[in-house]
This record gives structure tokens, sequence and C-alpha cells, in this order.
């Protein structure tokens, strides 16, 4: 039975459920320092002396690091969405002369255990002189609001700008034009582990080596390369156990360069292990968009024009993500729609609170909940059935490949195929759309609030440009695969292990992988924006086949037959019809070196593959809800997800993926956010204020179709990427249903979450304008 | 610096340590005896990452002291198998994808295991409300609750003479 397809129990399991999985926190060395960072608890103030007298005099404190140990150290530069003149608002490891967010690093302390080092941040003494502070992106770029980096001039670090046609002619000749202000909070990944590292230096060999890397260590190797001036060569990047990535861990931050650079200096290994309430202030945050977005029909609801201005709060530095995050709502806002004139403009601004980057789904859930929203909006003012008027706007699959007219990430946005009507049809079959109906009729009449929504959504997956793979048999007869791509807990071990087993003729049980080590595989671009499988798996394909080629190269010339004579078993290769004459992979393996005069040497090989463009998977949420008009709590009765991937390697990770996926989207539609004061004081800095969703929330049923209707032409195996889609429809299909079910009392939904006491209020206020 | 002896049993095993009177539980197994199985989510109880069993209750081991547990017995995720062999709970996590990044695992495991043997045939809504007060980011919990309906039924078939 092939391995790709199947439902194969995933290799990384074993440790995992018995804790013998190391994550960050769980590494050891002899000789262990433990570091804490002193963060600023204000919002915006000038730096003044910072006095470690104190601090140093306690027991077991080895170190207090500031700005001015550092030297001439550089700023964390984007790996993504950079923008030229950004580069002033680039953040630096510690703080010089200003601290621009509560949680801003300030120092770093380090001791011989983590109660030590927070003993002494207790007794460190900094003087600041506050400064007034924004903290709402729409009051910053008011005149006369406080500027936060002089260089940028105002707090508008960049606007970004997207053209297809003639979108105000076109809206000024629209029979019907609906405008709305629509927007989503501020929120985030927040993986159950938090971030930790633990770097070692080797003052004989000059070898610095890191532990607890993710998602990005080739990349992040070069980087901390370059600022701490170290040879590339003498840097080792070593990934442990992810407790959860969704695109907040991996990334660059200030602590990646304070951890080596301490260990480095003090001779000494150094680890630094975040706490929640500091991964709360002091990871990326995401996702808080405000949009004016206003979009034009003709006679027959056929879309003509989409406009939308949105401003996107950055917080007080822009981080590695740069501006991609509205780069990528611009450029799939149109989603599965057919629209001939669009503009956006994207105001990306900066405020006095933690910076951003990018979370499931980036720049998706925001915009996905914009359109969807409008389009239930629209079809109101319109007096058609909402299902309708998507079916009306939806680009046809003799349309593909199809330019949307935007562009993100360096390349045009191309959708590669699709079948959105299907897509829709299949979520409606699954929630059981039409009984559903009935059933909100007959509840409806008993005075209960029941709604039904759905939100379309087209996501982006396997972000090239490239990834390896180097496929070995060693001398003992094991198949090892060495991927670029790194884990974020997906499960990649297991889908990478089975496309290389149909390749080799081996269970993928028998398999081992090894990624996210930059000693062990040289060269990586690493594990997000749902790239795994499009663009990881190919590349582990097409080493499997170059090593498939040479194990029958070499078994025919040790068993004196023709390839085509030759039949590859479990391990082994042996001649048709003649089991005994028969070589293993041990065999071969040895042989291999160097092996027949005209191959290269060795039973390995290794393959760069490469992803010019970008695949577009696709599917549609369908919700059925219930409100609660007197308290304002939402529960979720029934809900459904249908996802066109083009082909799931392994159904049982992808419908994980969908699952846990939607959980954040409920997370977001419901119950989390990020809320700060006005002086730009974070106030959710626990689980207690930021509400996680628990089993409680999840919906009562939940049905998930994996479609795999079209499969990309852009990689050989045709698959997609499942790792967002799960998320990004979830705000719009919620809000839609919350919307549906508050129709009767004229409540309008224009913003996320929608929590129990902001609906509560919004009840109330349209029962009082009533 | 306030220290304490404390005399434990811990996943059967007895043993004697010397602690400051500050240290967590958590920290006590993690570091002292380097279980570190045990995680730590949120250190302010919420979580559930670092649930523990102690006395056969399932406690949070973040908002315990090491000090506390003078004479008590105490049963980690390291304590579950046996050997190589999983036990059935564990299985059934492996068998119905109850796990992603595995980082709240342990504290799903015991919670559950805790459950299982106070109740060993719940229903849907007794799986639910026992894991109510645990998170994790990853699974959307629903292999989760599966998982444990399915370990429930195999102990119950594996009892059966
Ligand atoms: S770490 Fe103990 S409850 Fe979160
Ligand atoms: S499996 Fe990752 S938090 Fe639960």
């Amino acid at each position: 039975m092939p391995a790709i397809g199947r439902s194969v129990r995933r290799l990384e399991d074993r440790r995992l459920l018995t804790g013998r999985g190391k994550y960050a926190a769980d590494f050891r060395l002899p000789g262990l320092l433990h570091g804490a960072v002193l963060r600023s608890p204000h919002a915006h103030a000038r730096l003044g002396e910072i006095r470690s007298k104190a601090a140093l005099a306690l027991p077991g404190v080895v170190a207090v690091v500031t700005f001015d140990d550092l030297g001439d150290v550089g700023r964390i530069p984007t790996r993504l969405g950079h923008q030229a003149g950004n580069v002033v608002c680039l953040q630096r490891p510690l703080a010089s002369e200003k601290v621009r967010y509560v949680g801003e690093p300030v120092a770093f302390v380090v001791a011989e255990s983590r109660y030590l080092a927070e003993d002494a941040l207790d007794v460190m003494e900094v003087d600041y002189e506050p400064l007034p502070a924004v903290a709402d992106a729409r009051r910053s770029v008011e005149a006369g609001t406080p500027v936060l980096h002089d260089a940028v001039g105002g707090n508008v670090a960049t606007t970004l700008h997207t053209r297809k046609g003639d979108a105000t002619a076109a809206m000024a000749a629209a029979h019907v034009r609906v405008r709305e202000r629509l927007a989503v909070q501020r929120h985030t990944g927040i993986p159950m582990e938090t971030r930790g590292l633990t770097a070692a230096f080797d003052a004989g060999t000059g070898m610095l080596r890191l532990w607890g890397v993710a998602k990005i260590p080739h990349f992040n190797r070069r980087v901390l390369a370059d600022l701490l001036g170290h040879p590339e060569h003498l840097i080792q990047f070593t990934e442990l156990e992810v407790g959860g990535g969704f695109g907040v861990r991996g990334e660059f931050y200030p602590e990646d360069f304070l951890v080596p650079w301490s260990a480095k200096r003090l001779g000494r290994p150094v680890q630094w292990i975040e706490d929640r309430r500091e991964h709360l202030m002091a990871a990326n945050h995401s996702r808080q968009q405000y949009h004016d977005v206003e979009i034009g029909f003709d006679r027959d609801g056929r879309i003509v024009a989409l406009v939308d201005h949105f401003m996107v709060d950055l917080g007080g530095y822009i981080r590695t993500h740069g501006v991609v995050v509205p780069e990528l709502t611009a450029a799939l806002l149109p989603g599965p729609y057919r629209i001939p004139h669009y503009t956006a403009e994207a105001r990306c601004v900066l405020t006095n609170k933690t910076p951003t980057g990018t979370y499931r789904g980036p720049g998706r859930y925001e915009g996905t909940f914009v359109r969807e929203r409008l389009m239930d909006i629209a079809a109101r003012k319109l007096g058609v059935d909402p299902l309708e008027l998507r079916r009306r706007n939806f680009i046809t699959p003799d349309e593909m490949p199809y330019d949307v007219g935007g562009g993100a990430l360096a390349q045009r946005t191309v959708y590669d195929c699709g079948d959105y009507a299907s897509a829709l049809d299949k979520a409606l079959a699954a929630l059981d759309y039409e009984s559903a109906r009935r059933e909100q009729a007959e509840a409806r009449r008993q005075g209960r609030s029941i709604g039904i929504g759905v939100g379309f959504l087209v996501e982006k997956a396997g972000l090239g440009p490239w990834e390896y793979a180097r496929v070995e048999i060693d001398a003992t007869g094991h198949v090892v695969v060495y991927s670029g791509v790194a884990s974020v807990g997906q499960g990649i071990e297991t889908t990478l292990a089975q496309v290389c087993a149909d390749e080799l003729n081996v269970s993928p049980e028998k398999i081992t992988v090894v990624h996210g080590d930059s000693a062990r595989v040289p060269f990586g671009v690493g594990g997000f924006a749902s790239r795994g499988a499009s663009v990881a798996l190919p590349a582990a394909l097409e080493a499997a086949r170059k090593v498939r080629a040479k194990i029958f190269r070499v078994a025919s010339t040790l068993l004196e037959a023709a390839a085509d004579d030759l039949v590859l078993d479990d391990g082994a290769v042996h001649v048709r019809g003649v089991p005994d004459r028969r070589v293993t992979f041990r065999e071969l393996a040895r042989a291999a070196v160097p092996g027949p005069p005209d191959m290269e040497p060795g039973l390995y090989a290794a393959h760069f593959f490469e992803a010019p463009m970008m695949t577009y998977p696709y599917g549609c949420h369908a919700a059925v809800v219930e409100v609660d008009v007197a308290t304002g709590t939402v529960k979720i009765l029934k809900y459904a997800i249908a996802y066109d991937i083009g082909k799931a390697i392994n159904p049982m990770i992808v419908e994980g993926q969908l699952v846990g996926a939607l959980a954040q989207g409920i997370g977001g539609a419901l119950l989390e956010e990020l809320v700060y004061d006005e002086q730009g004081q974070l106030l959710t800095t626990t689980f207690m204020e930021y509400l996680v969703p628990t089993v409680m929330e999840m919906p009562e049923s939940t049905e998930v179709r994996i479609l795999e209707e079209t499969p990309t032409p852009l990689n050989p195996l045709g698959v997609k990427g499942a790792g967002e889609g799960g998320s990004s429809g979830c705000g719009a299909a919620v809000a839609n249903a919350v919307a549906d079910a508050l129709a009767p009392l004229g409540v309008s939904i224009t913003a996320l979450p929608l929590s129990p006491d902001r609906l509560s209020a919004l009840i109330r206020a349209a029962g009082d304008s009533r | 610096m306030i220290e304490r002896t404390v005399r434990v049993t811990v996943n059967g095993r007895r043993v004697e340590k010397t602690v400051e009177v500050r240290k967590t539980l958590a920290d006590f197994l993690r570091d002292d005896l380097d279980l570190t199985g045990t995680h730590l989510g949120c250190e302010h109880g919420v979580c559930g990452a670092c649930t523990v069993i102690v006395d056969g209750a399932a406690v949070r081991s973040c908002l315990l002291f090491a000090a506390q547990m003078d004479g008590h017995e105490i049963e980690t995720v390291e304590g579950l198998a046996n050997g190589e062999t999983l036990d059935p709970l564990q299985e059934a996590f492996r068998e119905h994808h109850g796990l992603q990044c595995g980082f709240c695992t342990p504290g799903f495991l015991m919670t559950l295991t805790c459950l299982l043997r106070e109740c060993p045939n719940p229903s849907d809504a007794q799986v639910r409300e026992a894991i109510s007060g645990n998170l994790c980011r990853c699974t959307g919990y629903r292999n989760i609750v599966t998982a444990a309906l399915t370990a429930a039924r195999s102990r119950a078939a594996s009892a059966r003479p």
C-alpha cells in the first residue's frame, strides 16, 4: 500500500507521549547560566541611566548587559516585506535612548539560576523620562500626536498601493455601492511553549552553538553571524522539539542576539526561557487592522469595483516581517471573486505597542473577514441571497490561471487552479445547510437567536523560493532524509518519510528524518507559510527518486543484471523471479563508494526544489451559532470546513491542521484580544485576561471535508498546503452567522472579537435605538 | 536561602532531596529530578501543561512548592509507559492524533489518567469537563476527546475476563 495519501501514524508521537521530547527549556549543559530580561514598564520614555550595581552585588549574579555593552550593534533586519525607508524603524537587541513599548528589552541579567536572575531584575534601577504615548493607530496618524521614530517624521512608516483597472471610475458608475468600516483586533499565535534558547561558545575552536532555534534556522544563523561579526561557518543552529509555531516562534527577536552574545562574552553556556507574561508582551502581536472598504455592483449583482483604504497597527518597531502582513491582505482581499477594478491603500502605522508579525493565515484572516462580511452586508442591501451573490461572482475553473491584479512577497497573485462553487457546495452539504435553515426558522419561533454564516477563503501556500533535501542510505542500510524545512509541531517528519517511503519501497516508520540542524543540513529555508507540503516534500521526493536510480545502478553492477530486471523490495533489491539473487541496502550503500565509474559516489542525492510561484488553496467555512441575547454569549452549534489542498499526503495530519487552526480562528472570532489602555499599558498579561479557547468553546460538532478536486500543476505531488485555511475563514463565518442571528434585532456586526461584553453592548445599543 | 529536606515518592521511586523553600514542584521535578516531561506553559495555574498526580489527584505543579510535598506520592508522564510499551491512553493519543506539537500533552495525559481512574467509563461531556482546564493550541481538542473515550473503552475491554 503506498504511504502517500495514507493516515500514517506520526513518527514524532512516541517520544512526545512519554515525556522524552526535549523542548527549549529541557535542554541542559554543565555550568549552564540563566538569563532574564529587564523590560520597559513604560510605553514611551526617554531612557536615562541604568544602574546595575545592586544587581551585580547579589549572590549568583554573573553579568548585567545593557546597550552600551553591545558596542556598535546593528538593527535586526527584515526577512520579508522589506521597504528601504523602514530601516530606521527596525529594532535593536536592547533599547538605546528611548523605549517605545511596554516590554521592550532594556537589560539582560545573567545568573547561576533563573530564580537568582529574577531576583536581580527586582533591584535594577533605571531612569526613565516618560513621554506621551499613542496606543491607537487611528489616533497615531493625526497631527500633533507623539512621534515614535523622529527619522520617519510621523507615524506612518509606509503606505502600500495596489491597483487594477480604474476603480474610481468603475465605482462611480456602479448601480449599487456598499461602504463599511470593519476592524480586526490585535491578537496572536500564543504557542503553548513560550520561546527559549540556549547558547554555548567554545573559545578553543571559536564554535558558537545554539539550541532551541526554530522555523528558519539557516536564515537566522546568517543574521546572527552579521550582527555578531562572527563567521557563519562557526555558528551551529540546532532545533529541539517545537511547542507550536503559528508564525510567532522562530523569527529573529532581540533575545536571539542577547543569549549567544552573552554566552560568547562570558565563555559559559547561557539559557533564556521566556515566561508567559513576557511572551504576551514581547513576542510578535498580529492582526490589528482598520478597513474603510467599498464595493460596487452592476444591475445584475456582479462586482464592478472594490476600493479599500486600510490601516495596520505595526506597534513600536518594524520587525522581521516588515510590512508583509498588509501586503498579503491587499494581495488576497479580492478572494474568489472576479473583480475587474480594484484598488487598495494600506497605511502601516507605528504605535507604542508590541511590534507585530505574522500569525497563521496572516493578512488573510483579516482580509477574509472584511470581504466576506462585506458580501453579506451587500447581499442584504441588494436583496439577494448571500450564497447566490457569491456564486454569481466566483471566478470559474476555466478562467484559471487567474491574475488577481495585485501581488505580495515579490510575486503577482496568480491563482493556479480552483473550483470555488464546488467548495461552497461541499461546505454547505457538510453543514446540512437546508435543514440548518429549517431549524433556524423553528428556533426563531421559540425566541432563540440562531444564525448561519459562511466565509469563503482563498489562501496562499508554498512560498519558495526553494527548499533543499538530501536522501541517504547509510552504511547500515538505514534511510535518512535531511530536509531544510523546520518543524513547527505539525508532523513534518512523518510526511517527509511518507513521500520517500514510496520511492524507496520501505515503510515510513523505518525512515529517519533530520531537520533544523545547520551542521547536518547545509541549506534550508524553513517551516512557515504552509510551505512544508508543497515545497519541502517535492524536494525530498526528487532526492529520493535520484537515490532510487542510484540503487538500481549499483545493484545492477553487483547482481550483473539489467536494471529492468531488478525489483526493489523492503530494504533490498533482487533479480525478478530469483529472490536469492539479492543485495541489501547495507551492501549497496557500501558498494556505492566509490561505486560504478559513471556514478557520483555514495548512495545519496540532494535536490533543490524551486517554487517560483505560490499555490492558492481555497475553501469555505460555514457555521451555525446561537447567541444568548441576555449575556452576549455565542455558542457554535455546528461548523463545517471544506478545503481544497490539491492532494493530502496524510489526511489525518491535514484534518488535525484544519481543526487545530479552527480553534485558533474561533479564539480570534470570539475571545482573544491583546488589550491596551490609552497610555499603552498592556492589560492582558496572563491567561486570565488573554482568553485562549478551551474545549468548551469548540463547536458541538465539526465536519471537515478535505477536497482534492484541483491538484496544483506547480509541483509533482499536486499538493498545496494545509496549515492555514482552518483559521482564515473563521472570523468571517462566525461573524456572518452572529450577524444573521441578530439581524431581527437590528444589530450590525463590523468588528471582531464578538466577545460577550462587546456583543451585549451592541445588542443593548440596538435596543436603545429602536 | 531557606531550605528543607523532602522525602517523596516519584513514579514509585523514593527520593530525598534538599530544596530551597521557594522552589515550585514543577521546577523540582524538572531541575532536581530531571523529569522534564512536565512542562510549563504559564506558571500561573491556567494552562494545565504542568499537571501531575499527587496522592491520586491531578494538580498543577506550578502552583505547589516542592517543600510541601514531603511524604507525598507523585506521578508524572514519565511513569505512564511500561518500558517501551505505551499505556492505553498514550496509545489512543497516537492512534487518534491527539497531539501535534506535544507540549500540552503530558498535562492532558495526567488529567485524563486521573479521570479514567475515578470514572472508567466517562461520557463525552465528562471528558470535556475534565479537560476544560487544560489548554491546547494545536489540536482543537477534538482528537483528544476521541482518544480519551477510546482509551476508556479499551481499558474496559482489557479488564473484562
Ligand atoms: S504551567 Fe501550571 S498551569 Fe500553566
Ligand atoms: S499539541 Fe501543541 S499545544 Fe497541544
